[in-house]
């Protein structure tokens, strides 16, 4: 975060030192769309990283572990994109995002279909959480 | 017979030497861009590595439409492009069901159908199906995808038809 307050207020420094006003405005306008786009691909990370402990077994895990490749990895890129501007660093920052779509499935398929070929079954059907009751019983009846 | 074969061979090597260029091209671009540097020893350590990479690929036999599917580049990124769009969707579905209280899920198998022509279409569609959030295809075959998904009403087999025919006709193999 405050990486990007700095380059932010490094660009509009440059800015002022030539006397162009609207270029401070422009760069505090892209810093801040860089953050919103960061905070963004952060808030789909967080999301993936509960769904893996919350889900109740091996292949809906997978669900969640992708969604953090594929929307969480893809806008925290699009925010770098965003705050490098036009320039050589852009190309090579598309150039991941675009290699990350072609190995992302393929490294997950990889992990399922050695699963599958292991025999691991899925829970299939209707699921639900835990509630904290049902937790509670199920701690007493073990202990 | 002779006469027919050495047609076959000549035609053979036009399309190898076809896709060495497309092949060359590329990673000439590739290099370039990536580099930034034009100075004499970093160009010719370019030139070096590109002539030594497409030595390997012709040595290896693998000069073909796989190796370098360039040429449909901008169909495949404006396919990437209705593909991101699919992805946000799906995201948020997952988002739901995974952070709500009660987390409603309803896992499912279900198997699609693949009419892709070539090997590349069928990955391309796998891969997407995989890209979604909320299906993974667990196991490939020649006639149909085992794909596993987190809700029901994600696994039905004729809404992957149209991700389908634009996966194959994003790489090459016209409408299908």
């Amino acid at each position: 975060m405050s990486m990007i307050i700095m380059a932010g207020s490094e660009a509009a420094q440059t800015a002022t030192a030539l006397n162009i006003d609207w270029s401070l405005i422009g760069a505090w306008l892209r810093a801040g769309l860089s953050a919103a786009c960061i905070i963004m691909g952060l808030l789909f990370v967080f999301a993936g990283t509960i769904g893996v402990l919350r889900l109740p077994d091996f292949y809906t895990r997978i669900h969640a572990a992708g969604m953090t490749d594929t929307l969480g990895a893809e806008m925290v890129l699009l925010g770098l994109i965003i705050q490098a501007g036009f320039s050589q660093m852009t190309l090579k920052l598309l150039m991941i995002s675009f290699f990350l779509l072609l190995t992302s499935p393929t490294a997950t398929h990889a992990v399922a279909h050695a699963a599958h070929k292991a025999g691991l079954k899925p829970k299939l059907g209707s699921q639900r959480a835990k509630t904290i009751d049902e937790l509670n019983t199920h701690k007493r009846g073990g202990a | 017979m002779p006469w027919a074969r050495r047609g076959f061979t000549l035609q053979l090597e036009v399309y190898v030497f076809r896709y060495g260029v497309i092949l060359a091209l590329a990673l000439t671009a590739f290099w370039l861009s990536m580099s930034g540097m034009f100075t004499g020893m970093l160009l010719s350590l370019g030139v070096i590595s590109i002539i030594l990479t497409l030595w390997m690929c012709k040595r290896m036999g693998i000069l073909d439409a796989e190796t370098a599917p360039y040429l449909f580049m901008p169909l495949t990124l404006s396919y990437f492009v209705w593909l991101g769009k699919e992805i946000y969707k799906a995201n948020i579905a997952v988002v739901k069901a995974v952070m709500s209280p009660e987390m409603n899920i309803s896992p499912a198998m279900v198997r699609v159908p693949v009419n892709r022509k070539t090997d590349i279409g069928a990955t391309m569609f796998a891969n997407s199906i995989t890209l979604t959030p909320g299906t993974v295809s667990v196991e490939i075959n020649d006639e149909s995808i085992l794909v596993h998904a987190l809700l029901s009403e994600m696994a039905v087999a004729d809404d992957f038809t149209e991700m389908g025919n634009k996966a194959g006709f994003a790489i090459g193999e016209g409408a299908a």
